[in-house]
């Protein structure tokens, strides 16, 4: 992967000779060749330890390390292998992952969000300046004096607006040319508008010029745009490295030799070796070694499935104890993970069925605002036989009207409430997820991954022999199987010591792990392979010589925040649901411990996406929360959608919303906080008319002189401003 | 009135070298960064010389 993000040395000799301004900033923004994420890190300390580790490394050019990211950038010579820096900035004493460098360069140059800032820029000093000149024309400069003021104004509004205003224009014009209307088209015709009889006036040697008026709303609107846009170009840049922490490699076999691959370059009939851990990257069928895989993200089902020769995989699956070689037998957009992920595509309508509360104040608002003001014109000049009046007063009504308030109204709002909802880990991803999540009444869970953790906790600790743990616990110490790693902690929790007496220690992939102690063949495994009978929970048998096995039961441990979460969500008047592929008792002891009443086992992707759906149907806002290949199509189908970083990315990609952490509390929090967020949306609405109300009939009268434009404008965007920074 | 011939143009030059200014800062990345750079004055590294 690296090798071919990698620009050649030579590609371009004249580039580094001429470093023009625009090349350097060019070359600044590239994507680094390395990337590492730090999520450790948090002080200057850190920082120059860092750098001073990486920059000694003689194959490293540079390297520098964003806080604020968490992340480090290295540019280094085309035989550094990222894997190499990793281990050491590990040595160094700090977390690091690898970062793929392909899903990081769409957030890497934020493009927009930088031509939205000098749009800003560039309004924000030319309405100071003209401000400046507007205040000394208010406060009495008269003839000559006003004139150049109105002049020297104009010179500095024209280009502004020009440069500014695009973004307005342009929208207005996509609009205008679909035959639409939208909020952009009275923004644009007020500017317009308001420049073209400023400068009428002007010419003429008026009183009244409306040039700081035309930048002001330009600035506020603009500052509306940014940070609307600043809030989700953090959730999507948070969400990208989500999904650039699993680098797409795969190790490849050829001719009996290990190579490092790229997923996308994977064919039919390669051989792919999986090692313990990994997820396998194609669906394919297992060509030698046996182990057992975990099918929880596909399938929802907690218990390992173990996997021989012969037998076929999915990609997506976990490979969970011993390597597997598998042959490819589809790839990439033809695997079934793929496939699952196209069921998306049909289940989408939670997210496009609904309409924005400032869409649907635009589309009551712009209407009205074009008819007023073509009534004034209308009226003035039929009462006065003069264009010049009736077409200020045109143009004052829409200046007035302008939605300002109305633009700041709802990011004002999403930008306080996403920053607090962040802070607390959970990542806003879709722009109308907060007003969705405020109208949820049913929440479905998903069970495993989602509710709980996906790893066994022993349950039967206590009433097991001692001698039997000690040699449980001697079988189990060396394995990395999940449910040998829970006889593990248990068994070290309650102050056991591993047997002494075992030897020779062996783990069979895809069976389990036997010993000698005293002559006799001990075994901890699978039911079948320790001649016991299987039992309805996850289970574990451990069987020493000849005597009975003795079953150690597991349960899946609850995430944390699992409890309060569905206590609080119900507490507040929710319906909570839980959806499982999982098996029938798993999933009913589970529904018991949590008090869930309503629950469904054994459900087919398909079947979820159906339900929720119906409940939808029935007028229900559903909340879906999972993790799960098995649950995108719910997600997608579901009102509004969480999942959390766990999950996987197709997944994550079909949810509005990601929760960061690891514990499911903030859930029922982020309910709360989407309510009163929308009611301080609708409290800026309110604010917004109010405020049209007082100021529309002076405007229509004729009596709005600049100066009461001005105030009115900056003092309603103050106000809605400061109710959005009231959010709880 | 004559000393707004001064005024006039110094307060629109100030206004411009002041916005050449952000737009420089912007086209530098010198917000990529807020946390990390707040942190980096407190290191002590190239007290002595600038970095080369």
């Amino acid at each position: 992967m690296t090798a071919t993000m990698r620009p050649s040395p030579s590609a371009c000799p004249a580039c580094a000779a001429a470093p023009a301004a625009e090349a350097l900033a060019e070359r600044a923004l590239k994507p680094a060749q390395i990337a590492l994420s730090l999520p450790t890190i948090h002080c200057s300390a850190c920082i120059s330890k860092i750098e001073r580790g990486l920059n000694a490394h003689p194959g490293v050019r540079s390297a520098r390390v964003n806080l604020t990211l968490k992340r480090a950038s290295i540019d280094a010579a085309p035989e550094v292998s990222a894997e190499e820096m990793r281990s050491l900035v590990e040595a160094l004493g700090f977390e690091a992952h690898e970062l793929d460098g392909a899903s990081l360069s769409a957030t890497a140059t934020d493009r927009a969000g930088r031509d939205l800032l000098m749009r800003l820029a560039v309004a924000g000093f030319a309405s100071m300046n003209v401000m400046l000149l507007s205040v000394s024309v208010w406060s009495g400069a008269e003839d000559a004096t006003r004139d150049m003021f109105h002049w020297i104004s104009a010179a500095i509004t024209l280009p502004a607006i020009a440069f500014s205003g695009q973004p307005f224009f342009r929208n207005a014009w996509a609009a205008l040319s679909k035959g639409r209307l939208n909020m952009d088209v009275p923004i644009t015709l007020a500017i317009v508008l308001a420049v073209f009889t400023s400068l009428w006036e002007t010419v003429l040697s008026g009183e009244h010029a409306y040039f700081d008026a035309a930048l002001a709303l330009t600035f506020f609107l603009l500052a509306g745009r940014y940070l609307d846009h600043r809030t989700r170009a953090i959730a999507r840049s948070a969400a990208e490295e989500l999904t650039a922490l699993e680098v797409p490699r795969t190790t490849r076999l050829r001719d009996g030799v290990e190579e490092q691959v790229n997923i996308a370059e994977l064919r039919v009939g390669d051989l792919v070796l999986v090692r313990p851990g990994g997820r396998m990257p194609v669906d394919g069928e297992i060509v030698s070694g046996s182990s057992e895989i975990d099918r929880s993200l596909l399938t929802g089902e907690t218990l390992p499935v173990f996997a021989g020769e012969g037998q076929a995989v999915s990609a997506g699956e976990v490979n969970l104890t011993g390597p597997l070689t598998v042959r490819a037998n589809a790839v990439g957009a033809d695997t079934s993970l793929h496939r699952m992920a196209d069921l998306v595509a049909i289940a989408e309508s939670g997210r496009s069925r609904y309409t924005s509360l400032a869409d649907r104040a635009a589309k009551l608002y712009a209407p009205g605002v074009h008819i007023l003001s073509a009534l004034s014109f209308v009226g003035w000049y039929l009462y006065t036989w003069d264009m010049r009046t009736a077409l200020n007063i045109a143009a004052a009504v829409l200046i007035i009207t302008c939605p300002c308030a109305l633009g700041l109204a709802v990011p004002a709002v999403t930008t306080a409430a996403s920053g607090r909802l962040f802070r607390r880990g959970m990542l806003i991803k879709h722009e109308t997820a907060l007003e969705r999540l405020a109208q949820v009444d049913t929440v479905v869970f998903d069970k495993t991954g989602t509710l709980t953790t996906g790893t066994p906790q022993l349950t039967n600790l206590a009433a097991l022999p001692r001698a039997a743990v000690e040699c449980a616990l001697a079988l189990a110490q060396g394995s990395s199987h999940p449910l040998a790693r829970a006889i593990t902690t248990a068994a070290r929790e309650a102050g056991f010591a591993a047997s002494a007496d075992l030897s020779d220690v062996t783990e069979v992939p895809g069976y389990g792990s036997r010993a000698i102690l005293k002559g006799q063949e001990v075994r901890l495994g699978r039911a079948s392979w320790t001649g016991a009978a299987p039992l309805a929970e996850t289970a574990s048998f451990l069987k020493i010589g000849d005597q009975a096995p003795l079953a150690l039961v597991f349960t899946d441990s609850l995430r944390p925040g699992a409890a309060e979460a569905v206590e609080a969500l119900k507490s507040s008047g929710k319906t909570v649901i839980l959806m499982s592929g999982d098996t029938t008792p798993a999933v009913e002891t589970l529904a018991a411990r949590l008090g869930i009443p309503q629950w469904m086992a054994e459900a087919l992707p398909a079947d979820k996406a159906a339900r929720i759906q119906a409940l939808g149907d029935e007028g229900a806002h559903v909340l879906m929360v999972g993790d799960g290949l098995n649950d995108t199509a719910a997600l997608a189908a579901a009102h509004v959608s969480i999942s959390p970083a766990s999950a996987l990315d197709a997944a994550r990609v079909a949810s509005d919303i990601v929760l960061l952490g690891n514990d499911l509390s903030p859930i029922a929090a982020a309910c709360d906080t989407a309510q009163s967020a929308t009611r301080r949306i609708r409290e800026n609405f309110r604010i917004a008319t109010i405020y049209n109300v007082i100021a529309v009939p002076l405007a229509v009268a004729g009596l709005a002189t600049p100066l009461i434009a001005a105030l009115a404008m900056s003092l309603s965007s103050i106000t809605v401003s400061l109710n959005a920074l009231r959010l709880r | 009135m004559n000393i707004l011939t001064y005024l006039i143009p110094i307060s629109l030059v100030l206004g411009a070298v002041g916005l050449i200014a952000f737009i420089y800062t912007v086209r530098s990345n010198q917000y990529d960064d807020p946390e990390g750079d707040s942190r980096r004055i407190l290191s002590d590294e190239w007290d002595n010389y600038p970095k080369p």
